[in-house]
């Protein structure tokens, strides 16, 4: 690769780089910051997003400028990402409402039934039993 | 005959693709591999899989991707300015209700992940008859516009995927 290009394609990478940390900076500071749990479970559902994006990003332009292959791994690694961190997100945030025993801080679902974590019905034999029209 | 052998045809399709990218490009046995893979697996794992989602209007899908990807971008950088800048006692944290229209769990589920994955908000809790969710928004200044905003960029889409 010319020298030039070879320079604007270092440039994007830095860039791409520079992005994702800050972002994933950000995300730390906030878990750091932030007073309550639920407000802590808002700063890593930040830093998987465009901060672990950013610096997908820049390993993708990488091994296209380096290799002149294109690399999909970073688009599987986004995919399971954007799979796997809401069921985790989720599942602390039950965890804490359960420990918590939170319930009478939480707004009324509006349903004759509570909220899952809560109500007895959710947790009978059959999961899809709830799910059902009654 | 075929439907036995193929009871998920968009989960095959799907796990041969994913093989396809884990081995970095497509060469003939790569792709044989992911076909094999893609037979073996939904076949393997179908009590896991008593229904089948339908999934319609295949451009609502790409559409809703597309909005999707571009919130989290402008929503990170609204989150970002909320931790960098407000003082944290200064945020209107609060949890909010958004009652459900859709009834197909795979879109009730699509729509709390899309909800946790865009910053600012997280689905924390469901209903125990699924119809409402709970979700935690980290500084909601009205909570109806909020919900609604959800209910008509999301739900509304996935109403339509999902049926």
């Amino acid at each position: 690769m010319s020298g030039a290009l070879a320079i604007a394609g270092e440039a994007l990478v830095a860039l791409a780089i520079l992005v994702g940390s800050f972002f994933l900076l950000v995300g730390s500071f906030g878990l750091l910051r932030l007073p309550t749990f639920v407000q802590r479970l808002h700063a890593p559902t930040k830093a998987t997003t465009l901060g672990v994006g950013g610096i997908l990003i820049a390993s993708m332009l990488y091994f296209l400028f380096t290799t002149g292959r294109l690399s999909v791994h970073e688009l599987l690694i986004t995919l399971f990402l954007f799979l796997t961190a809401p069921v985790s997100a989720y599942m602390l945030a039950k965890a804490y409402l359960f420990h918590r025993r939170a319930e009478r801080e939480l707004p009324p679902s509006g349903r004759p039934v509570g909220w899952a974590t809560f109500d007895p019905a959710a947790s009978r034999d059959d999961p899809d039993e709830a799910l059902r029209p009654r | 005959m075929l439907a036995r052998l193929f009871p998920h045809p968009l989960l095959s399709c799907l796990i041969a693709v994913v093989w396809v990218l884990l081995v970095n490009g497509p060469s003939p046995g790569s792709v044989l591999m992911g076909l094999v893979l893609g037979l073996i697996l939904p076949w393997l794992t179908r009590p896991f899989w008593p229904e089948r989602p339908r999934l319609r209007a295949p451009l609502t899908i790409l559409e809703y991707v597309c909005i999707v990807l571009f919130d989290i971008c402008v929503a990170n950088l609204q989150v970002a300015y909320l931790v960098l800048f407000r003082r944290p006692e200064a945020l209107r944290s609060r949890f909010v209700v958004v009652p459900l229209d859709t009834r197909v769990p795979e879109a009730i589920v699509t729509l709390a992940g899309t909800i946790t994955m865009t910053p600012g908000t997280v689905s924390c809790d469901v209903s125990a008859d699924g119809r409402a969710l709970l979700v935690h928004a980290l500084d909601a200044a009205d909570p109806e516009e909020l919900v609604a905003t959800i209910k008509r960029r999301y739900e509304r889409r996935l109403l339509e995927i999902f049926g």
